[in-house]
């Protein structure tokens, strides 16, 4: 049997399973990864304080792949800046844009996304953007050189799963790229729930670090996608819509 | 430009805190958003048995909205110049202190040695004088802590647009401006002289803070002042108010209170003890799960370190309160004794041994 790898940017990962490391106490971030067997995570540039205290750089794994997000980003133009600036670090080419210009419930701006996508992905990054789950938009993303959709499930930092479900749904069935629920999954049953449904992985950060136990909770995750993309790759049964079926058939009427 | 005012000044007065009941508390915990009404039983005398669980409340958001990094900052005063008479202030021009105003090449040392100590934001205060310290002077000030610091807040006089514009091309990002009562009348009696007096025109200063470009604002009431409830109600407002005209704005809240006297043998009603000081705090936090909180070094060492995380999400390390006083020696008076003279490292410390993690940048100037 072919493995069953995810392909984003060209680079090859086994692991569905992206953490962001925005929450976290870092001297518990490299147990965590190892125990979340993560290949790739997220970390906001902004916070990086190279050459000072409490750099994330230095509690990341040199072997795990890092998807510098533009956090603090208003609009495109910012977005953008931060990108470069993420390479010019030596952060790789891999971005996720993620533009913010509402304080109160983080909502992604789509549209200053759709701009600063094009523009990243015309300079050779492999552009990753966090968006509200809208297919107009995801299709625009896909046209203007997107390597993979980040859709939320719910409101950032909410835990409340899968609310966007209906949405993210006709991303996975009408866009051709890899999608991959971020924010708003809030326990290890629901990233197992977006996986089922056909998403290419998912990604935690809260859930995963207000955990008391941090580092096992990783691993619930990993084994939760795990679980999850098993099941979708199985194929699920068939799930009755309504309260059942009838016994006796609606149609039995029908002579002729 | 008024109708922020109005909005927060109508409803000053809407709520009699004395009559709201445990029950009124019991439901407004119950729900995931607090209407106004709810906002204020959760600031009554009634919420005082609650405390607990509002905190417990609190304690989740704050994780769900910051996880468990805190901010770090350090303010320096540059200079202490003032015109006005603020009958509760050090620094009033009534009072014969030291006064003093630090050189450019003063300022350059103390931010200098202050940025050796890992620190990344930074405060600049000044008194309300715009003779000694105007406009040019504090811009330069900001220009040369764009060198050492990512983040740049100003605590000065009230300004106009085009001059927090100037201010915030300079490299300013964040201005705390507080209105220390919006009891009006209590407004006036307190603030006997100066441009202070001018009510309205600090109200909107926040406003016209953000219409000149900056990132956030910084709202607060000097709780005891007026009536501390009342008071801390309508700075709810102003900050919910601002953010909602300006989603972009961050907002956040700084709680500095009027000590009770000691051995005061009446009880208060108006009294802020740390319990009614942290009422506020969890108070703020369960209106606005998104705002930061900064916590000062007036209160006291084992205050802070149990309201980080818990409501707080910005905490000051090694403070001096008088002008400079870092590298140079101090020019001027304190406008208040600090009761938390920990260092960067301490607190540093103090945060790990709580499972925070210390945050020193969040920003990229652009």
């Amino acid at each position: 049997m072919q493995q069953d790898t995810l392909i984003i940017g060209g680079k090859e990962f086994t692991s569905r399973f992206f953490l962001g490391t925005g929450k976290f106490s870092l001297e518990k971030t490299k147990e965590t990864i190892e125990s979340g067997e993560v290949e790739m995570v997220t970390l906001a540039l902004r916070r990086a304080n190279l050459g000072g205290g409490g750099n994330i750089l230095d509690y990341i794994p040199k072997t795990v792949t890092l998807l510098p997000n533009t956090s603090g980003a208003r609009d495109a133009k910012e977005a953008v800046r931060i990108a470069r600036l993420a390479r010019e670090l030596g952060c790789g080419d891999f971005v996720k844009i993620e533009v913010i210009n509402d304080t109160k419930y983080l909502m992604p701006d789509n549209a200053e996304t759709i701009k600063a996508t094009e523009i990243l992905a015309k300079e050779g990054f492999v552009v990753l953007p966090y968006i509200s789950p809208d297919l107009i938009a995801a299709r625009a993303l896909r046209d203007a050189g997107a390597a993979a959709i980040m859709p939320l499930g719910a409101p950032i930092g909410s835990n409340k799963g899968l609310l966007t479900r209906d949405f993210v749904r006709m991303l996975i069935e009408e866009i051709d790229l890899p999608i991959v629920v971020d924010a708003g999954i809030g326990r290890p049953s629901q990233a197992c729930e977006a996986m089922e449904m056909g998403a290419a992985a998912v990604l935690a950060n809260t859930a995963v670090a207000t955990a008391k136990d941090v580092v096992a909770m990783a691993r619930a995750f990993k084994l939760a996608v795990q679980a999850g993309r098993t099941a979708y790759l199985a194929g699920l049964g068939r799930v009755l819509e309504y309260t059942g079926e009838a016994s006796s058939p609606l149609t039995g009427f029908l002579q002729d | 430009m008024t109708k922020l005012l109005d909005a927060v000044m109508d409803r000053y007065d809407r709520y009699d805190f004395d009559a709201f009941t445990a029950r009124d508390v019991a439901e407004a915990l119950e729900n995931d958003t607090l209407t106004e009404e709810q906002y204020a039983a959760l600031l009554s005398p009634a919420a005082a048995p609650f405390l607990e669980q509002m905190a417990r409340k609190a304690k989740y958001l704050t994780a769900r909205q910051f996880g468990n990094s805190v901010g770090l900052y350090t303010p320096l005063y540059i200079a202490n110049y003032c015109v006005n008479h603020c009958v509760y202030c050090g620094f009033n021009c009534q009072n014969h202190i030291n006064r003093g105003k630090l050189t450019f090449e003063e300022i350059d040392h103390e931010l200098a040695a202050i940025a050796k100590t890992g620190l990344r934001e930074i405060l600049l205060l000044t008194g309300e004088s715009r003779y000694h310290s105007d406009v040019e002077y504090i811009g330069k000030a900001v220009e040369i802590a764009k060198r050492y610091f990512t983040t740049i807040g100003i605590e000065v006089y009230p300004m106009e647009v085009e001059e927090y514009a100037h201010l915030q091309r300079c490299g300013a990002d964040f201005v705390s401006v507080y209105q220390e009562t919006y009891d009006r009348e209590k407004y006036a009696q307190v603030h006997l002289s100066g441009p202070k007096r001018d009510f309205v025109y600090r109200f909107n200063a926040q406003e016209r803070a953000l219409m000149g470009g900056m990132r956030g604002v910084g709202v607060g009431a000097l709780l005891g002042l007026g009536n501390f409830r009342k008071d801390a109600f309508a700075a709810g407002l102003h900050a919910s108010y601002l953010q909602k005209k300006y989603p972009k704005a961050e907002v956040s809240f700084s709680v500095p209170r009027l000590r009770p006297y000691k051995n005061n043998a009446e009880n208060n009603s108006n009294d802020v003890h740390e319990p009614q000081l942290l009422q506020v705090m969890l108070a703020y936090r369960l209106l606005l799960p998104f705002a930061g909180i900064n916590i000062s070094t007036r209160e006291r060492a084992g205050f802070r370190d149990h309201v980080v995380g818990l409501a707080a999400t910005k905490i000051s390390a090694g403070v001096k309160t008088g002008v400079g006083g870092h590298e140079e020696e101090e020019k001027g008076d304190a406008q208040f004794q600090i009761s938390d003279p920990r260092s960067v490292t301490e607190i540093e410390q103090m945060l790990f041994t709580r499972g925070m993690q210390p945050v020193y940048r969040d920003y990229i100037r652009m």
